[in-house]
């Protein structure tokens, strides 16, 4: 059995984890809010893009822009969101494993498929794993702006133009709620499914013309959703952080408790033991 | 006299909501001037000022590209980004024209060099709104 010293120590050591996991879950549940509102101010823009691409699409009907046509799939590229740190639960192996296997099982070489990597804990991984990762951005603020995926956003959207590749998925978080998330698989290229609501669609006049307006706003529309990605899983990512120390603190406060019943057990064994040979020693006198 | 509801909005968040008589903007064929009851219309934005006049004052907001979206009532400029000229940070814009000359000013490919170029455009864009000289 330990010594009283011990389970002291242990017990002293379980508490400062639970100090430091109990301070990160509630710095997590206000970044969470932070992004939440983040999130709420993307949507106007999201929205209002959503309707006049909409329109347009729907208003041209020959519209064979290159970004909304499928072509034959020769490459696909891969733009895999994650966080840059772990202690978020199972957020990070969530996504990685739902991107992995959906690529081990789409392709047989690692000449079809090319990376994205948003997030050090993606990176790494398909770096590590041998990936051909042509793009990454690590280091991004928990309240990220616009500016700081534009390039690799454009990157992505440009890449597509040219023909590099002919497909580009997303792999994120979804925030459903502060206790759920889903892994979210998103085809963001070729736009095949626009939101097509026919009620608002006032028919427009298009200036210079309708062609060259999606040349303006498809590739815009495209970086959005990157970018409304993000911000989803940012928010989920806090979420999942918050919650993972949650059940951290949880954990260290139950053990904290199952140890100093050991430790009183020990002590008051200790006593009996000390009392025991007292009493002993003093027998042996008469 | 009737009024318009303009709203700018970039994916960070609305950055202008109010209504004005008149919207003076730069697209990419031309400058419009948008009064209430315009016919609908999309036109793609180019790098510049949008110029809001109101009660005879104007305010003046810097846009990056993208585009508006008219309606007989109301204006949507949607773009990614966009500051009005009291929120701009002249340095930081200072900054990044200086760094934007430089490259333009080294040797680099075409894409390095489009680039360079359109940064300097968004810098000057800003320096120019926020010293009001359009």
């Amino acid at each position: 059995m330990a010594s009283l010293r011990d389970i002291k120590g242990k017990i002293t050591s379980t508490k400062k984890t639970s100090q430091i996991t109990k301070a990160m879950q509630m710095v997590s549940a206000s970044k969470l809010n932070r992004a939440e509102e983040n999130a709420k101010a993307y949507v106007p823009y999201m929205s209002k893009i959503q309707e006049v691409v909409g329109a347009i699409a729907t208003g041209t009907s020959d519209g064979a822009h290159p970004m909304l046509t499928s072509r034959p799939v020769k490459k696909t590229a891969y733009l895999v969101i994650t966080a840059d740190r772990g202690l978020a639960g199972a957020y990070n192996s969530n996504i990685i494993r739902a991107a992995s296997n959906a690529i081990a099982e789409r392709h047989s070489s690692k000449d079809e498929y090319v990376i994205f990597a948003i997030g050090r804990m993606g990176r790494d991984f398909f770096v590590k794993r041998g990936s051909n990762v042509i793009g990454d951005v690590i280091g991004l603020p928990d309240q990220p702006a616009f500016s700081d995926i534009k390039e690799i956003a454009r990157r992505a959207v440009g890449m597509f133009t040219d023909g590099t590749y002919d497909e580009l998925y997303m792999y994120y978080n979804h925030f459903v709620s502060a206790i759920s998330s889903e892994v979210t698989e998103k085809k963001v290229l070729p736009l095949t499914d626009l939101a097509v609501e026919t009620g608002t669609t006032a028919s427009y006049e298009f200036d210079p013309s309708a062609e060259a307006i999606l040349e303006v706003l498809l590739p815009q529309y495209a970086e959005s959703l990157i970018f409304g990605a993000l911000l989803d899983g940012k928010a989920s990512e806090h979420a999942m952080r918050m919650s993972a120390m949650k059940s951290a603190t949880d954990n260290a406060t139950d053990l904290i408790g199952n140890l100093t019943l050991v430790y009183n057990r020990a002590r008051q064994a200790a006593i009996t033991q000390e009392i025991t040979e007292i009493v002993g020693g003093a027998a042996a006198l008469d | 006299m009737k009024t318009l509801t303009v709203n700018i909005v970039t994916p960070d968040g609305p950055v202008y909501d109010s209504e004005v008589d008149m919207i003076i903007a730069k697209t990419a064929s031309g400058e419009i001037g948008i009064l209430p009851g315009h016919i609908p219309t999309v036109a793609p934005l180019v790098v510049g000022a949008v110029k809001l006049k109101k009660d005879g004052k104007s305010e003046y907001v810097a846009v990056s590209g993208g585009f508006v979206e008219v309606r007989p009532e109301k204006v949507s400029i949607l773009t990614q980004s966009a500051e009005v000229a009291s929120d701009i940070d002249v340095a930081r814009a200072k900054e990044s024209m200086k760094r934007a000359e430089e490259r333009l000013q080294g040797k680099a490919d075409a894409t390095d060099f489009s680039r360079a170029e359109l940064s300097l455009k968004r810098a000057m864009n800003r320096i120019n709104v926020y010293e009001g000289n359009i």
